[in-house]
């Protein structure tokens, strides 16, 4: 408990001289660079691995925002008040989500083919004939409308309403703080179907044979462990720079390591899960699955999985100490990002070949595609990140919950 | 001598601010056998008190590792040697199996030990403690804050320690009977 009156910070924009203010030109000649190099080579012979390594960045990195999106909606449905100094990151993320309209166009309309065998009619067999109705190509482009659509309507509405704040009187903000509590209640419902269903048409797909009911939340969990991860580092980096060099404390990345931790246990949770239920029943549509991924190479990152992304995360960031201090939780929240680039490579990328007429058998083997994707990808994110959030304050100033925020304490 | 035959001294504050000051007041004069208690959690209040960091974790941490590899050897020993039994085909040392009863133990043993472990640092169960004697100490449920000081802490002295206490902006001081 501070008796002491505990001042608005004053530190709450980029320098533009700092290093931060270099991040949406850094991004953007990624961006450029990447893209071109990724879109370009998909026009060549190896169109093919080439989609695939963009349909692995895009979800990887959509995951990022998409995480934001789903912890924003909670935090305003909830009330949350210890997260305000941090929060302007997570809305300036969701802010970025129309960017994904626009980078989900190579998958609808050039790699559509290439990527998803249920569109090439001598695929269609006993099992396939009878989800045509789900998977046919005109409903599959609207779900997806739908999905896109609706990240964007909730990722600017989030984003608008917090800058908006900065410039409202007391009366004003407390009406919106309403407003976009009702929003993000109803939004969350919203969230939770479209994200699920984008999983299952844009990754489970990929095997069209196979299907498992937790798939969407397997994504979910992906997506805001990736989340917490970028936002620890990002908050390190703002500190970096020079913005809120007192307000954001280490109870803060305390608290972001605590769900860094928790999401941790709820990945893997989730990922076993998924199997047990596979293993135990044992049904050759459901082990293919698993069974593309336990040769070729891919063995190694299958076992490899649930020991790095898991037990060692796991009993790294279990100590208090070890969240508490700075270094010790970027590293965790680095590595942790890291592996979520292997998670969703493991998921996408053993799908490449394993149909298409048995020409070969999927091998693990990196191209540099995979890398020009993520580049490409990851640059445009950070560009439009970087750029809105060097554009505005870094946290929203007039929130009326910012004084529980900056003393916040963990007991 | 007056303090061999007192159980300590009971201090009422009237809010968490004055009970908060009064701590930092106790723990700077070097007392070690002290006590706060208040009708709700006063955040902070450890840290007036400098209280040591809590042994808890660990406890909890030797106690979930520990029934973790005891599930594990449990489940080993059950359907590998005590009563082999083939289920669905798989082998008799099947881990994924395994998995679900080895976590959900390991996340009871470590339970029971943060709740039996919480008990026991607390001293509880404990039916009875000389401020209940105080009819001042009946608010401490309600709207009253206190501070207990034992006569065995070395520091005690009656009167040194209640002029201490008086200064700390007690509104209320009370000798208590062992």
């Amino acid at each position: 408990m501070s008796h002491h009156e505990i001042k608005k910070p004053e530190d709450i924009v980029v320098p533009p001289s700092s290093f931060l203010a270099k991040l949406p030109m850094l991004g953007a000649i990624l961006a450029v660079a990447g893209l071109g190099a990724t879109l370009g080579s998909s026009f060549g012979e190896h169109k093919a691995r080439t989609m695939f390594s963009y349909l692995f960045a895009f979800e990887a990195v959509l995951a990022i925002p998409l995480g934001a999106l789903g912890w924003v909606l909670i935090a305003h449905t909830v009330r949350a008040g210890w997260d305000v100094v941090v929060r302007r990151q997570a809305e300036t993320l969701v802010g970025s989500l129309p960017l994904f309209a626009l980078l989900w166009i190579p998958i609808g309309f050039i790699g559509f083919h290439e990527l998803y065998p249920w569109t090439h009619h001598e695929h269609i067999d006993a099992i396939l004939a009878k989800k045509t109705w789900f998977l046919s190509t005109g409903f599959w482009y609207a779900r997806a409308f739908v999905y896109l659509a609706a990240w964007t309507g909730l990722g600017l509405f989030i984003y608008r309403s917090s800058i908006k704040q900065d410039s409202l009187d007391e009366a004003g903000v407390e009406k919106q703080v309403h407003v976009v509590r009702k929003v993000s209640a109803g939004g969350i419902f919203l969230y939770g179907l479209t994200l699920s269903f984008a999983a299952v048409d844009w990754l489970m797909s990929l095997q069209p044979h196979w299907y498992s009911t937790i798939f969407g939340v397997y994504y979910f969990a992906a997506s805001i462990l990736a989340f917490f991860a970028f936002m620890i580092l990002s908050t390190q980096a703002l500190q970096a720079a020079g913005v809120m060099k007192q307000a954001i404390t280490t109870e803060h990345f305390h608290d972001l390591g605590k769900l860094l931790f928790g999401y941790t246990v709820f990945w893997a949770y989730i990922a076993f899960s998924q199997f047990v239920l596979i293993w135990y029943a044992n049904i050759p549509e459901e082990t293919e699955f698993y069974l593309v991924r336990l040769s070729g190479g891919w063995e190694y990152l299958s076992y490899g999985l649930p020991i790095a992304h898991f037990f060692v995360p796991f009993l790294f960031l279990i100590s208090r100490h070890i969240k508490r201090n700075r270094v010790a939780l970027a590293a965790g929240a680095i590595w942790t990002l890291v592996l979520h680039f292997v998670d969703l490579y493991w998921l996408v990328m053993p799908n490449y070949g394993a149909h298409g007429g048995g020409h070969h058998e999927p091998h693990l083997s990196f191209t540099y595609t995979d890398f020009t994707a993520v580049l490409g990808v990851g640059g445009a994110l950070l560009a439009v990140f970087g750029y809105l959030l060097t554009k505005n304050k870094a946290v929203a100033i007039n929130d009326p919950r910012l004084g529980e925020s900056l003393a916040h304490e963990n007991y | 001598m007056s303090e061999t035959k007192s159980w300590g001294l009971l201090a009422q504050y009237e809010n968490p601010h004055a009970i908060y000051k009064a701590a930092e007041k106790v723990r700077d004069a070097g007392y070690q056998q002290w006590d706060a208690c208040t009708p709700f959690p006063v955040h902070g209040l450890d840290k007036a008190m400098g209280a040591p960091p809590s042994k808890l974790p660990w406890i909890v941490l030797a106690c979930g590792l520990s029934g973790s590899a005891l599930m594990l050897l449990f489940e080993t020993w059950a359907m590998g040697e005590a009563y082999p039994m083939i289920v669905g085909g798989k082998p008799l040392f099947s881990l994924p199996a395994f998995v679900p009863v080895w976590y959900e133990f390991t996340v009871l043993a470590s339970c029971v030990a943060a709740f039996l472990g919480n008990w026991i640092l607390n001293g509880l169960p404990r039916p009875h403690h000389p401020a209940f004697a105080s009819k001042a100490f009946e608010r401490v449920t309600d709207d009253k804050f206190f501070i207990l000081i034992e006569a065995a802490d070395p520091q005690f002295d009656l009167e040194k320690t209640k002029a201490l206490l008086n200064e700390s902006g007690a509104t209320l001081v009370e000798e208590l009977e062992p």
